[in-house]
């Protein structure tokens, strides 16, 4: 179910890249999108922290935009 | 070496799951946070406390996190974390005593920028008296369109040695691999959005098929003895397993200086857990010193195919489970947070500093999984009350930025 999601995103993706795309936020549009509020990890530590418990209490895992890999949650 | 008796250790793994993977989420994590441009992240030093109130079991130690840029094209940062653990927990009492340990992990990682292109690695390794784990990452992001679009791919490569207290000769191995595509987003000004999926496999090696890796091996499962009570015999768990996840996360500036978030992830996986979960979170500056964050979640999952709280009799299916994180069970988190910048030139050498104590309130509710602690005398073998579970988690830590 969820590979076949994520197919077909990237068949729209892949016809999205057939057209030339101009950056539509310009960078001096973008002191909001810099704004510490707009992160999605501001304080890595913290974050990976409360992940881990996550992680320790429910059997799902990944998807969260961590790249790192493995659990060893035994 | 303390020998702990075979199910004190039992809660311990289970308190300490996923230790391995926090400092890997913690690594790419630093990665991330120069998802939206190619630009080395910020340098700093974290030092937290953390704490863990719940099911029976405390845990809290320190980590730390330092990050240092080496010229204007790489990144490197070290974390070494430390898990206290005192743990009472239902499984411990039921067939145990408590019991207090602790573990130790470090990793490091490090990333260099090429133009537009970021190159990331790690490691870790952590250790317990019963569990080694070593874990290698490699990822690259690439940003198109002007930095709107930052797109990422990971890898990562796990071997662990599982152990067992009571027996010197009992060695199990493990290999983990994930692998991660990243999708994010500069949607419009005042909105981030991000797209992830991993797919992750761990598999067990060298093992005959009455032997498991992938579980707790102090665990045991419950069976009725036919008499109208039950008795205990230890879980056994299929040799790989296959994970798939998709999240979606979005950032949105509101029209006055705060921002909404939002977060949904879908997850399935090869034992028949089938797992999704929301969350909300907002976030609010008050004057030039304080951020607030108000936050709630929730979560519910499907149980594995070979999970039962007891079953019918002795060697009732080729696999058993009574891992309760195996059980179908749905959950709710609350969490309340603040940060405070501390006025600058009152701590010197860095540029900036922050304090800051998130709270966090766990409350989960299992819907086959029964308190097995309560006297047979009072319930019968199956009609015990199915268990629920707080838990608190607090994160002290102060920030330096240099």
């Amino acid at each position: 179910m969820i590979l076949r999601g994520l197919l077909l995103l990237a068949v729209l993706v892949s016809l999205a890249a057939c057209s030339p795309i101009k950056p539509w936020v310009k960078p001096y549009e973008r002191q909001k999108i810099a704004d510490e509020i707009m992160s999605f990890e501001r304080d890595p530590i913290a974050d990976a922290y409360l992940h881990h418990v996550f992680d320790a209490r429910e059997a799902a895992r990944g998807g969260d935009g961590a790249s790192g890999g493995g659990c060893g949650c035994n | 070496m303390r020998v702990k008796p075979r199910a004190v250790v039992m809660a311990h793994r289970e308190v300490a799951v996923a230790v391995i993977n926090r400092w890997l989420i913690m690594s790419a994590m630093l990665l991330a946070s120069s998802t939206f441009a190619a630009v080395l992240p910020d340098e700093r030093i974290d030092v937290l406390y953390h704490g863990y109130d719940g099911g029976g079991a405390e845990i809290d130690g320190p980590s730390i996190l330092v990050r240092k840029n080496i010229g204007t094209a790489v990144s490197v940062s070290a974390n070494y974390y430390v898990d206290m653990v005192s743990s009472a927990s239902i499984d411990v009492q039921a067939t145990a005593s408590p019991y207090s340990e602790e573990r130790k992990e470090s990793g490091f990682s490090g990333q260099y920028m090429i133009d537009r292109s970021t190159l990331k690695f790690g490691y870790t390794q952590s250790k317990e008296n019963d569990y080694d784990a070593t874990t290698y990452t490699f990822g690259i992001d690439q940003s198109f369109f002007g930095d709107l679009t930052t797109l990422g791919f990971g890898v990562s490569f796990g071997e662990d040695i599982v152990g067992q207290n009571t027996d010197p000769t009992y060695k199990r191995d493990l290999q983990r691999r994930k692998y991660s595509v990243n999708a994010s987003q500069i949607v419009t000004k005042n909105l981030l959005a991000s797209l992830s999926f991993d797919s992750a496999t761990d598999q067990c090696l060298n093992l005959t098929d009455d032997q498991s890796c992938l579980n707790n091996p102090y665990r045991s499962v419950r069976y009725l003895n036919g008499t109208g009570g039950y008795l205990y015999q230890r879980e056994l768990y299929p040799h790989t397993r296959n994970s798939d996840a998709l999240g979606l996360r979005a950032i949105y500036y509101l029209p006055y200086r705060a921002s909404i978030r939002a977060e949904l992830r879908k997850f399935s996986d090869s034992w028949g857990i089938d797992a999704d979960n929301a969350e909300l979170r907002y976030l609010h500056p008050y004057g030039e010193r304080f951020l607030f964050e108000v936050k709630y979640r929730i979560y519910d999952q499907t149980g594995a195919d070979f999970y039962s709280d007891l079953f019918p009799y002795r060697d009732a299916q080729n696999f058993l489970a009574r891992d309760k994180e195996l059980s179908p069970f749905s959950s709710t988190t609350i969490g309340l947070g603040v940060t405070y910048k501390i006025p600058a030139g009152f701590i010197p050498w860095f540029d900036k500093s922050t304090a800051n104590l998130y709270w966090d309130h766990f409350d989960i509710d299992y819907d086959d999984f029964r308190d097995a602690r309560v006297s047979p005398a009072d319930y019968a073998a199956g009609e015990e009350p199915l268990y629920s579970l707080q838990a608190d988690v607090i994160r002290l830590y102060f920030s330096f930025w240099f």
